[in-house]
């Protein structure tokens, strides 16, 4: 067999994989798409983001707590290895609020979260005074905000860039321009693509985004994932005007302010429109009236790879045991758990995380 | 003022005043304001705002956002912009964030 892991999908998620097996000596192809493929990893908001995830499910609520928590450690050595810096600023991030039942109807929710969590979710809530000294270009129209320690935010390009090279340096071969169309288990994994291409390996990590909903049925997983659309805008470089990032506005290290984002469900269609783009500037200009003078530069639309629930999906195949699907919303916050830590549930290790919440069983049988 | 500059006017028609950050510049009328100003001497547009780097035009087309200049209050690209009379050109964000 060639390699020890074949990774379906080069983006953040299957990059982050394929550079913990690495570091652990495992052999690795990953075989990433083209420019016709729907790629979270280039279009996303940039967020590393631990507040109001897992509402629902305290165990995704720690696991983004874990990566958050290791994310600098994480970046410093890809930053390291390559000489390629990795942007992050991780000093809290704001859930603004524009009426007080919106802001205590949340923080009631954080309450009970957080003691789930054993205490441990350190947020403040900042009235629009106490906000004002923290964001001087804070509207009139925003009562308040969620300030949670724990967010941050980095420039996911730079991850991209650094993880894929540091993923070659490692010795790890990047297939691109593939299409994988098939996966069989006839002894060894058989992996085909559209143009011929076989590649043979004793694992298989399906981290294909939207792509798995095609191929997961093929390799025993349901990979019921759908895209929903965001639609992003970005100003000129602009003097320091945001400190902390939200999820309507972020000032990125090269002076740009993004502006995000829609959650669309029209399939797999990620063009921009013009409704979707005008709420999103009003919002942000309800939120820092200084951006009405900013300069647009561009505008564009990825599409977020969600399970039914919005939690991650790690589970091994049944049918073909060997393969394991990873697919995640959050591939930014949680690439430094998909590195340090996946691996030894992917290698079955004493260290291994207990993932079973994040497991196809609790998706009903279609 | 007459400052060197690499660049070639190539205009010959009548000319219009117009003044960068107050200063007083005679450009064609009509003309595409990054090109005149290249050939008015200016050679840094703007200073960046994270770095402080020096920027001017780059590709002339709209496309690369480095030729930002402002008037009335507006960040506006100078290569999309043409010359007229009475303009008053400033350099963006000097000082500090948007007020």
């Amino acid at each position: 067999m060639e390699t020890d892991y074949a990774i379906i999908g080069g983006g953040i998620v299957g990059l982050s994989v394929a550079w913990g097996l690495l570091r652990r000596g495992r052999t690795v192809t990953v075989m990433d798409g083209d420019d016709g493929s729907f790629r979270a990893s280039r279009g996303n908001f940039g967020l590393v983001w631990v507040q109001s995830k897992g509402m629902n499910q305290p165990r995704y609520a720690s696991w983004s707590q874990q990566s958050a928590a290791i994310w600098a450690d994480f970046a410093s050595e890809v930053s390291g290895n390559t000489g390629k810096s990795i942007p992050l600023e991780q000093k809290g991030g704001y859930d603004l609020h524009f009426s007080d039942e919106t802001l205590e109807a949340t923080v009631a929710k954080y309450e009970k979260l957080k003691a789930q969590l054993g205490g441990n979710y350190p947020y403040e809530v900042l009235g629009h005074n106490a906000l004002r000294k923290e964001e001087p270009h804070i509207g009139p129209k925003v009562v308040g905000a969620i300030l949670h320690h724990q967010d941050g935010h980095a420039n996911p390009l730079k991850l991209l860039t650094a993880l894929a090279a540091d993923v070659r340096g490692m010795g790890g071969h990047v297939l691109v321009g593939k299409t994988v169309t098939d996966v069989a288990k006839p002894d060894a994994f058989r992996i085909t693509c559209a143009d011929g291409t076989v590649v043979t390996s004793g694992k298989v990590v399906l981290s294909a985004g939207l792509g798995a909903a095609q191929l997961g049925p093929k390799m025993g997983f349901k990979a019921p994932v759908r895209p929903q659309r965001g639609q992003v805008l970005i100003t000129e470089k602009l003097p320091k005007l945001i400190n902390r990032p939200s999820l309507i506005a972020r000032q990125v290290d090269e002076g740009g302010i993004q502006i995000g984002a829609t959650n669309e469900e029209v399939g797999l269609d990620d063009k921009v429109t013009q409704p979707g783009l005008s709420g999103l500037a009003a919002e942000a200009i309800a939120a820092y009236p200084a951006l009405a003078r900013a300069q647009l530069v561009r505008s564009w639309g990825a599409l977020r790879v969600l399970s039914p629930d919005g939690l991650p999906i790690y589970q091994q195949s049944a049918e073909m045991p060997g393969a394991y699907l990873v697919t995640c919303h959050s591939g930014i916050t949680l690439a430094a758990a998909h590195a340090r830590i996946l691996p030894d549930w992917l290698e079955d290790t004493d260290a291994a995380p207990d993932l079973e919440v994040f497991s196809e069983n609790r998706f009903a049988v279609s | 003022m007459k400052t060197a500059s690499p660049f070639l006017e190539l205009e010959n028609g009548p000319r219009v005043n117009v003044t960068l950050d107050g200063m007083a510049l005679s450009l064609p009328r009509g003309a595409n304001l990054a090109a005149a100003l290249l050939a008015a001497g200016v050679g840094v547009f703007r200073r960046t705002p994270v770095s402080n780097a020096p920027r001017g035009p780059f590709c002339m087309m709209g496309a690369c956002f480095d030729c930002l200049i402002e008037i009335d209050g507006t960040t506006r690209q100078a290569c999309m912009i043409e010359v007229t009379d009475g303009l008053e050109i400033k350099r963006p964000h000097r000082d500090e964030a948007l007020a």
